[in-house]
């Protein structure tokens, strides 16, 4: 038997960084594999379990791999409004806004979140994704000196715990002392005796937190967390998850290739805040566009399958077996007269042709 | 089910397991494979009258993260595919060396058994 599976089993020369949550992973017998240079846990007790934990009750992930970048000083709004796609004017303090940032061409180096943050200041936090977020950082570094402001890579002073389902607000309350964040706020709190930045956020489409914390913190919050009876998931169910909610992972459904009009997130670019990348996206009419879609037959789509519909050529950038619907979903790139809803698509997975449809977002939907 | 390699079994280096009665041979993935590959939720089995080949795969079986071939111990034709697996791809996970079968197959060069793996050799290339 062989396939994937060389690369999770195999050793690594290259050094990986661990979280401070590690040895409770490997404790519980989680499998670890390598993620964007860290060793991180893919599952523990089975992706489908875990899937299901977090849609029927709560689930925690450690994603302390992500990266965090503060940016404070007078010019930081003006400094964020120029370099994120989204009207940072419009974020209030303690509130979440996402945006991805681009490149000059409009090809997108990453996708964020930021929060403003209280303070006698301007200060603004922006998670990244692990894979970019040295290069984020850089780039953002890159495009300071022209603003007084402060850009700092602040990613290790955090460790972060997303607590995803419909029982993770209740629990996390429990361990809180005070009131949490509504839905796309955030606020300090102590959590687990110790002071937590909490925010209404997650990528798994259902309700939930994402909890930043010390490093130092994170064992004593994890332990309470799962003392209280939330599962610990890992990143092949976060994966599942996400596609069922139709959630952009960068380097799959989003890349430098791609901008931000094409992958369906014209939304969350204001092209009047003249960020960068926004001359190039003005008047872009995309030939391609990212939809969702599911089998209607048997088989699993994956990541480069090509697609063929009437109107031309397209490729999957995420496929998996949905938990939760049963069949095989994904995302893929088709032509833009082929991404009306319902329209019927074919996916040539290994060279065997699998009845698709494109499907509206989210795939799935928690009914609860 | 917990680990296990039955002593009356036939073992090739990819992790799949052979049953030899007479000239027939029924196929299947060890407990070390299925395990790796996490829970199965797919397999198309191949048609009923295809030729194997010794070393080459005749079949993917697909857990929600991976794609993984499937390798014929030895050469043959299907004579039999187990259909239920369609229906319930996990009882690979559940019960590889039982309900968990792949196919079975009409020896075309029995000689060739002897050069698969007994347990004892299989166990060891497992450490």
């Amino acid at each position: 038997m062989t396939g994937s599976l060389p690369a999770t089993l195999s050793s690594t020369a290259e050094t990986l960084r661990r979280t401070a949550l590690y040895d409770r992973h490997a404790a519980r017998g989680a499998r670890l594999v390598p993620f964007a240079g860290w060793e991180m846990p893919v599952q523990y007790e089975g992706v489908i379990a875990e899937h299901k934990a977090v849609r029927e009750r709560a689930g925690v992930f450690d994603v302390s791999h992500m990266g965090q970048v503060e940016t404070t000083g007078p010019d930081a709004e003006a400094f964020l409004q120029r370099l994120l796609s989204n009207d940072i004017s419009k974020l209030a303090e303690g509130a979440a806004q996402y945006s991805v940032l681009c490149r000059g061409d409009g090809g997108v180096l990453d996708d964020l979140f930021t929060y403003r943050l209280p303070g006698d200041g301007p200060r603004f936090l922006t998670v990244t994704n692990a894979s970019n977020h040295e290069r984020d950082y850089a780039w953002l570094a890159e495009h300071a000196d022209r603003f007084d402001v402060t850009v700092t890579d602040v990613a290790d002073r955090y460790a972060m715990l997303a607590v995803q389902g419909p029982g993770a607000r209740q629990t996390v309350a429990e361990l809180a002392d005070g009131e949490l964040p509504a839905r796309m706020r955030t606020a300090t709190r102590t959590v687990a005796g110790a002071e937590a930045l909490v925010c209404g956020t997650g990528y798994t489409g259902e309700d939930g937190l994402e909890i930043l914390v010390a490093p130092e913190h994170a064992g004593a919050l994890w332990d309470a967390l799962l003392a209280e009876g939330v599962a610990p998931i890992g990143l092949a169910a976060r994966d599942t998850l996400r596609l069922e909610a139709c959630f952009h992972l960068y380097g799959d459904d989003l890349s430098l290739d791609r901008n931000p009009i094409e992958a369906g997130l014209g939304w969350a670019c204001k092209l009047e805040t003249g960020f960068v990348g926004a001359d190039a996206l003005r008047g872009f009419e995309p030939k391609d566009k990212l939809v969702p879609f599911a089998f209607t037959g048997p088989g699993i789509p994956r990541q480069g399958n090509p697609v063929q519909t009437e109107h031309g050529e397209g490729v999957v950038t995420s496929g998996t077996m949905s938990p939760c619907l049963e069949v095989g979903i994904g995302m893929a790139y088709v032509p833009v007269a082929a991404a009306e809803l319902g329209t019927p698509i074919q996916v040539d997975v290994r060279g065997k042709l699998r009845d698709a449809e494109v499907r509206a977002k989210p795939l799935y939907k928690n009914p609860s | 089910m917990a680990e296990s390699y039955p002593e009356d079994l036939s073992y090739h280096p990819e992790h799949d397991w052979a049953r030899i009665d007479g000239d027939v041979a029924t196929f299947g993935v060890t407990w070390y494979a299925q395990d790796a590959l996490g829970e199965v939720v797919f397999y198309d089995p191949p048609e009923v009258g295809a030729t194997v080949t010794k070393d080459q795969t005749y079949a993917e079986v697909e857990s929600v993260k991976a794609v993984s071939d499937v390798f014929a111990p030895l050469s043959g034709e299907i004579v039999e595919v187990n259909g239920a697996l369609a229906d319930s791809p996990e009882k690979v996970n559940q019960d590889p060396y039982g309900e968990g079968w792949m196919v079975k197959v009409r020896l075309s060069d029995p000689g060739e058994v002897g050069t698969l793996l007994d347990v004892g050799a299989y166990r060891d290339l497992l450490t």
